[in-house]
């Protein structure tokens, strides 16, 4: 086969290199591939190659995807592909953002687990199967890719909003039974850039590459606030 | 457009709909009640219903209904995924949606005075 047109955002303005294309190559492959023979000047991200520490992500062809795990032969248009940063994130230099705003943001959703009232030496006792838990345990496995951050026009439109991921991460913690402070971690997702200024377009829950639900989990998220609020609780 | 390629899913379509239908209906509104105040003259008021005879301004009034039947049955999908649990039918209720305002906009047109 021929081989790969691959154009790469270089800060002001895209640099088109041939890639030969290979059987199972990923879009990171094509980028180290990029960096190795062609130009080692390209700067991007990624370590662990296997889809579980989230710092590869880059915008592929339009769609936001963590490259170590997208096949180029799944995403690329005509042996073509389009490689840029995640958007909604300041450029660092070509393909890698500053994540830091993002992963700010997780602490001010209240992302942190509260412990309960110390003197407590029991372990506590977590029926895997009930609901809570349920809940809290399709949302913990996120590895902060940003791509939910990338994929979200809310964020785009208002750069205080907390975005998907740190919303799901609050989620985990309102339904975790040892989590001691439940009404604080909803007070702090209540306000304007909080769970409700979600407009559910459900970009986040479509482009997670682990299939999490951000939009159910900030779904889950207004209504307990508003239940909260009902309660006399906020 | 690859810059907007990540917006290309049924949710986001049915957001957009969402939004255009209603600034549409919001921009009728104060034309609806315009006309309406026409009522207390009453020459005015017959020569508009004449008008609105026409055949295109009867399509019109059939996609104005079906803009009406799709903000409408958003709006219970939306409160419906907001206030009741989280269901993986998502896809199903945008489509019924879309449908109920199709459906509304065929049997306006089959209503309408030939």
């Amino acid at each position: 086969m021929a081989d790969l047109v691959v154009n790469v955002w270089r800060g002001e303005g895209f640099e088109t290199f041939r890639v030969p294309f290979l059987e199972s190559q990923t879009v990171l492959d094509v980028v180290t591939w990029i960096q190795r023979h062609l130009d080692p000047t390209l700067s991007y991200r990624f370590a662990c190659r296997v889809g579980m520490c989230g710092s590869c992500a880059m915008t592929v062809n339009g769609v936001p995807r963590w490259t170590c795990r997208t096949h180029v032969s799944k995403v690329a248009k005509d042996g073509r592909l389009e490689i840029r940063p995640l958007r909604n994130m300041p450029v660092i230099k070509d393909l890698a953002v500053d994540m830091a705003g993002f992963f700010d943001k997780w602490q001010e959703a209240g992302g942190r687990f509260v412990p309960t009232r110390p003197g407590v030496l029991e372990f506590a006792r977590v029926d895997p199967e009930n609901p809570e838990r349920r809940q809290a345990s399709a949302g913990i496995e996120c590895i902060g890719c940003g791509v939910c951050y990338s994929a979200c026009d809310v964020v785009a439109a208002n750069p205080d909003y907390l975005g998907p991921a740190a919303l799901n991460r609050a989620w985990t913690l309102v339904n975790d039974a040892r989590d001691g402070d439940r009404i604080g971690h909803l007070a702090a997702v209540a306000d304007d850039a909080g769970c409700h200024a979600c407009h559910s377009q459900g970009s986040c829950a479509r482009h997670c590459p682990n299939h999490l639900n951000p939009t159910g989990a900030i779904a889950g998220l207004k209504r307990e606030v508003f239940r909260a609020l009902l309660k006399g609780d906020l | 457009m690859r810059a907007a390629a990540h917006r290309n899913h049924p949710a986001w379509w049915a957001f957009l709909a969402h939004r255009l239908s209603g600034l549409a209906l919001a921009l009728f509104l104060p034309a609806h009640f315009l006309v309406l105040a026409t009522a207390v003259e009453e020459a005015s008021f017959d020569a508009f219903v004449a008008w609105t005879d026409r055949p295109l301004v009867k399509l019109a009034e059939a996609v104005l209904v079906g803009l009406l039947a799709l903000h409408m049955a958003g709006g219970l999908r939306l409160l419906a995924l907001e206030f009741l649990p989280w269901s993986d039918t998502q896809k199903t209720r945008i489509a019924l949606a879309f449908g109920a305002g199709f459906a509304a906009v065929l049997l306006t047109l089959l209503m309408a005075r030939p």
